[in-house]
């Protein structure tokens, strides 16, 4: 079985969000970047498929110099080898075509992308990898078993969950549920040092047509200060809501 | 050229996604110029799409489509947009629909721009604001294809009536086999509660209310102001409540209108996973509980006191309202 892990490169949660030469980019100054947490969830099943079934993973991203070593630390924590395309990702449509064409060229069983990337939210990659391959596509998946060519997983739903069966090659749109948080491995000394002689494979890019340009960013009016509301005067919040905020 | 918008249902019933599209492809019509198509599966009763603008239904009825096939349903938008000459396609933010937009935007060549918030900026340029960094910040996008496709995001427009003249036609675009290359075997829904996606007001509980006994005054709440109810990312780790009423970054992402926060601190990320909702009310003994920084009302207190005290009260003003 083997396994493309499509990892995001995404500035920490806790990071403050700033834009740089004239609100048209991302300033990432003094940010640290992580694994998008959705990858990791991702990466951590496709480990477990490595320990439990003999699959061997592969991690990619789309990406500069500057992406290095957050595939170094996927490799750490168990990927046998990692590809980074050599460009500046522009859209989501343009990271879709330059992962299916590593996909297209690897041949891999299932290849597992997060739902969604922490930084611009766009939830889009994984679903137009499977437009441009035809491949079987499952995303929110929160569980998955494969059983040869079979495979038996989870979605979760608006208000619950569907149990689905398809085949192989699929790709999944990974969340927590594939392994809880638990279970996320943390980088052990073995695994960095061996990171370091893995297989880094530097490709360049793709044509890709130009659907779609981030012009600019802005950030939201600064938040006015919250309204303490006596524990002995709930009237009074009930008067809010409905009169001032108008939500009840 | 029409607007294509593709009008959700669940059970057969429109969900109210729906009409926060139909209002918000009404306005964006008017200023094209132009008018709004609808596309509806398996929906028996679509008259109430010309409350909210809609012109013209595409009116699908297919059993093979009886379950949601993300492939399949996405090569419907497809043909009726086709069909119609769209040039802009509307999508909402459900989770069907954010696993079928990629599918739609690829097959039709088409720009996609997810997580909108609010009407196109401009119109030429094409270009729209979408939520991004989880709500921290805004991104413009300008979309360059000749068919574009917004993704709205939940409760960034609101509903609005503006009644129009509707015509149905029904539409029987061919499905193939391969459509169906995900076979759903079963679906477990929790019936009879409000999902989160649907809600307008979403009450969640954090590790403030001690376990998973307790959850009761929080249900009750909830129940009052028909909402449903949430969690923060402790309380599903420990199995006080299951995973899918976990809110937050790595959970689902709240929109509502009101959200309130009980015995939640705050986590950085579980507000990037509510940030978007409108009206925030926290209630937590821990005046320096980092929720009072995002919240719009708070009370400071103990919440074993506070909520059936205010569950009591609200009933009371339901009577009345």
């Amino acid at each position: 079985m083997k396994i493309l892990v499509c990892i995001s490169h995404v500035p920490d949660t806790t990071s403050k969000i700033n834009f740089t030469n004239n609100d048209s980019q991302f300033d990432a100054n003094g940010v640290q970047f992580v694994i998008n947490p959705n990858d990791e969830y991702g990466l951590t099943r496709a480990v477990w498929f490595q320990e439990q079934q003999g699959a061997t993973i592969t991690v990619a991203t789309v990406g500069g110099p500057e992406t290095e070593p957050t595939l170094r630390k996927a490799l750490a924590i168990g990927a046998n080898d990692a590809i980074r395309v050599n460009a500046t990702p522009t859209d989501s449509f343009f990271v879709a075509k330059q992962l299916a064409e590593v996909i297209k060229n690897g041949a891999y069983d299932i290849i597992i992308a997060g739902k969604e990337s922490l930084d611009y939210n766009g939830g889009m990659v994984p679903g137009m990898i499977a437009g441009i391959l035809g491949y079987n596509f499952l995303n929110s998946c929160t569980d998955i078993i494969v059983d040869g060519n079979t495979v038996k997983a989870i979605r979760e739903i608006d208000g619950g969950r569907e149990t689905v069966s398809t085949t192989l090659p699929l790709i999944i749109g990974g969340q927590k549920g594939l392994v809880e948080e638990k279970d996320l491995r943390i980088p052990n000394m073995r695994g960095i040092m061996t990171a370091r002689t893995k297989t880094l494979t530097l490709v360049e890019p793709v044509d890709a047509s130009v659907n779609t340009k981030a012009v600019k960013f802005e950030k939201p009016a600064p938040k006015s200060t919250v309204k303490l509301v006596s524990a002995d005067n709930l009237d009074e919040l009930i008067n809010l809501l409905h009169n001032e905020a108008k939500v009840i | 050229m029409s607007i294509l918008i593709y009008a959700e249902s669940a059970e057969g019933k429109f969900r109210k996604v729906a009409f926060e599209l139909a209002s918000y492809a009404k306005k964006v019509a008017e200023s094209l110029g132009t008018t709004v198509t609808a596309v509806t599966i398996n929906t028996t009763d679509v008259s109430e799409l010309s409350k909210y603008g809609v012109d013209k239904v595409l009116k699908v009825t297919n059993d093979k489509l009886a379950g949601f096939s993300a492939k399949a349903y996405a090569d419907v938008i497809k043909q009726a947009a086709q069909k119609e000459g769209a040039k802009l396609i509307l999508l909402s933010s459900t989770t069907d629909s954010i696993y079928l937009s990629p599918l739609v935007a690829v097959s039709l060549e088409a720009g996609f721009a997810s997580n909108v918030v609010g009407l196109p900026v401009s119109t030429s340029p094409f270009h729209v604001r979408r939520n991004a960094f989880s709500s921290k910040a805004f991104n413009i996008t300008e979309i360059l294809t000749d068919v574009k496709i917004l993704g709205l995001a939940k409760n960034s427009y609101g509903i609005f009536e503006n009644a129009s003249a509707l015509t149905t036609e029904d539409f029987n675009p061919p499905i193939g086999e391969n459509d169906f290359g995900i076979k759903v075997e079963s679906v477990e829904k929790v019936s009879g509660k409000v999902s989160i996606a649907d809600a307008d007001i979403v009450v969640s509980g954090g590790r403030g209310l001690k376990g998973p006994e307790n959850w009761g005054i929080l249900e009750n709440l909830a129940e009052v102001l028909g909402a449903a109810t949430a969690c923060s990312k402790p309380v599903s780790d420990l199995d006080w409540r299951p995973h899918s009423e976990h809110v937050g970054q790595t959970g689902k992402p709240v929109a509502a209108n009101l959200y309130i926060a009980i015995g939640i601190s705050g986590a950085i990320q579980h507000i990037a996973g509510i940030n978007a909702s409108k009206v925030k009310v926290v209630i937590n003994s821990d005046p320096e509980a980092p929720f009072f920084k995002v919240a719009d009302y708070g009370i400071i207190g103990d919440a074993f006191d506070i909520v059936p005290r205010l569950t009591e009260k609200l009933k009371a003003f339901k009577a009345q309202h």
